[in-house]
């Protein structure tokens, strides 16, 4: 008797169209709780649809699919949504509003203690930042709001577009750690980048995209 | 529902506070377009017109369309789009705290923009104060018509551009009602009529608003 | 059997119908006392305006509803609404220039700020605007719920749009066929004529629905061919 782990994502030939142009042209992909998965390839391959299609933020348009118990051809989207987590590289945020202002906004909607707020910022290291408003924020600084807006919505999907993007060294081995983190409470990590993941402290399966399908993996 | 509206229209009015769109961008648009209708109408005219609420609720329905433009904006840009999305909030509840903050920033624009045309084009101070009980219900349902076709044209390709065409001949009607009655305000006639389309405007607006918001957002 | 008879039929039948209404309003019937030869047009204007503000937007409003509520969503309800719409701007375009064309000498200008006429002319730039949004939305789910809602507001319009237009003012002559109290107020040959033109203008109205129908399913099918076309060349850059 084998004590088979059900995957958090199962794609079976996922497409993806827009406008007729197919975004995602078939994907088949299987992802397990506490597995960090890289997604790589060159621009337009289909990365950021990818982890799209993963939060329920475009409809899935052939192919079928479950991701977090959710079908995504003909489940509850909506409730997909409240089950991951989306840190794009635009950032995540009302850019009018304080760092305190956003996470208050979204603690209330997640009807989280307030407290968590705090708790979030001195993880990713942006106390000294709490009342500052968000568009006077660095990169860096952006990145560690939109991990902090995450860490209080504790999703069982990461999804992280980009994140290594314009980071320096410091930052990246703070996302490692925190990376490392959330792999250890059961989560799934899935995270776009444009070339390997150059850590030393993350062992993650690499996909490469191509023309919107999965071309290696390794 | 009305928690989850509480918290939008909060956060709503709290980024107005701080951007200052409305105070620097939108009202000096109201203003001139105040001016310009004097303008259109001729020196011996622009002060001694009977048009003066007409223009008061064209000037203001322009005003409205940028500014239901900015208050769908400041949710869409792609990464907030994508982080609200993942919060989950209920779509009723949304619908109804922008549409009150949008009713907020309104009326806040109305009252200086009918006191420019007391200025201005010289409607009778006395009439407007009439007509402010009015004017106040046209706004909140320009406020909550105004979130509704926001909604159903944001995200669309040409947005802004498809907006006032999806919106003002349904604001005709929202027009009509709030002029008529600014005029019999003025001149002491009736305006139950003028109530009663309002009414039912603001009361079916909010009622789709609420059923049907969800169904606007993109995937 | 039956079915395909009737469709069949369907055709030629509307073709009757509408010659019947020429050769009758033409010239079987009398000039008007009044209006003489002018008044030819009741028998096109009215019916032509009963089909593009209540049989097309009718159609376009019932199917947006179906497609709203869960039980009946369907593509098929999201095509129905979208060609409905389009032929009711067709038909409101008619009405508005067969308005004038009949308001020109009785009002002596091309227009007038009455109440039907503006508000017929608010309605199709409304029935514009849904086309618009419909082509402003390249996801075919998000592009089918909006316009399903546009179509529903659209649809609770008609009277909102309608009651404001005619307190505001109307110049329009009153009713045409019944008075108040539902008295018919033409007679004999003319009302025979009337009633044939409604029913033709409506057996039009379905003739053309039904014929854009079949050309948005075959142009579906050709986006779906394509789609064939489009999903390889993709797949192909990957292994370039």
């Amino acid at each position: 008797m084998t004590n088979a782990v059900t995957p958090t994502v199962d794609l079976h030939n996922a497409v993806v169209l827009s406008g007729g142009f197919p975004l995602l042209s078939g994907v088949d992909l299987q992802l397990l709780p506490s597995s960090l998965t890289v997604i790589t390839g060159a621009n337009g391959a289909g990365k950021t649809s990818l982890l799209r299609l993963l939060a329920g933020l475009v409809p899935l348009s052939e192919g079928s699919g479950t991701v977090a118990g959710v079908d995504l051809a003909n489940g509850d989207l909506r409730e997909l949504r409240r089950r991951v987590g989306w840190l794009g590289h635009e950032g995540s945020f009302y850019d009018d509003l304080t760092v305190r202002e956003n996470l208050t906004f979204a603690a209330k909607a997640l009807e989280r203690p307030l407290i968590e707020i705090e708790r979030a910022l001195q993880r990713v290291g942006l106390s000294n930042r709490i009342d500052t408003v968000t568009k006077k924020l660095s990169a860096g600084q952006r990145r560690r709001l939109g991990l902090s807006w995450l860490l209080i919505r504790r999703p069982e999907i990461w999804l992280l577009d980009e994140p290594y993007a314009s980071l320096d060294d410091e930052a990246r081995t703070f996302f490692d750690a925190l990376i490392t983190d959330i792999l250890r409470s059961g989560a799934t990590v899935v995270i776009s980048a444009h070339d390997k993941l150059k850590s030393e402290a993350l062992q993650p399966r690499t996909i490469v995209l191509g023309g919107g399908r999965i071309v290696s993996e390794s | 529902m009305i928690r989850t509206a509480l918290l939008v229209f909060k956060k709503d009015l709290r980024i107005e506070m701080r951007s200052r769109v409305l105070l620097w961008q939108v009202l000096p648009f109201g203003v001139m377009a105040l001016l310009l209708c004097g303008i259109a109408l001729g020196p011996s005219r622009a002060g001694n017109s009977s048009a003066g609420p007409g223009l008061f609720y064209l000037v203001t329905l322009l005003v409205a369309l940028l500014m239901i433009n900015r208050s769908q904006s400041v949710d869409k840009t792609p990464g907030t789009k994508a982080s609200v999305a993942t919060l989950g909030l209920d779509p009723a509840g949304v619908f109804l705290g922008k549409s009150l903050a949008l009713a907020i920033e309104l009326w806040a624009t109305g009252i200086i923009l009918l006191g420019g045309s007391v200025v201005i084009l010289h409607t009778s101070l006395h009439g407007a104060i009439l007509a402010l009980p009015s004017v106040v219900v046209t706004l909140a349902a320009l406020a909550v018509a105004g979130t509704l076709y926001g909604a159903l044209t944001s995200g669309g390709d040409g947005a802004a551009t498809l907006l006032p065409v999806l919106a003002l001949p349904a604001f005709a009607p929202l027009l009509i009602a709030g002029e008529r009655s600014f005029s019999a305000a003025l001149n002491h006639g009736g305006i139950w009529r003028w109530w009663l389309i309002l009414s039912v405007a603001l009361s079916v607006y909010t009622a789709i608003g609420i059923l049907l918001y969800g169904v606007l957002e993109e995937s | 059997m039956m079915k395909q008879l009737s469709q069949r039929l369907f055709g030629p039948l509307t073709l009757i119908a509408m010659g019947a209404t020429l050769v009758l309003g033409l010239w079987v019937v009398p000039p008007d006392q009044v209006q003489g030869e002018l008044a030819r047009l009741v028998y096109v204007h009215p019916s032509v305006a009963w089909v593009a503000l209540y049989v097309s937007f009718g159609t376009a409003a019932i199917a947006s509803a179906l497609y709203l509520w869960k039980r009946t969503r369907s593509e098929v309800m999201d095509r129905v609404a979208n060609c409905a719409m389009e032929v009711s701007v067709v038909f409101i375009a008619l009405t508005l220039i067969t308005g004038s064309i009949w308001g020109r000498p009785a009002w002596g200008v091309w227009w007038v700020w009455d109440a039907r006429l503006t508000s017929s002319a608010i309605l199709g730039v409304l029935a514009l605007g849904y086309l618009a949004l419909r082509r402003a939305n390249d996801d075919v789910q998000l592009r089918a719920r909006r316009s399903a809602v546009f179509a529903v507001l659209v649809a609770i319009n008609v009277p909102i749009i309608h009651f404001s237009v005619q307190w505001w003012k109307t110049l329009h002559q009153g009713a045409t066929v019944f008075t108040s109290n539902r008295t018919l107020l033409i007679h004999g040959s003319q009302a025979w004529t009337l009633l044939i033109s409604f029913i033709a203008f409506t057996m039009l109205f379905f003739w053309l629905l039904r014929y854009r129908y079949r050309l948005e399913v075959q142009r579906e099918n050709l986006a779906g061919a394509s789609l064939e076309e489009a999903l390889a060349s993709r797949r192909r850059e990957g292994t370039q």
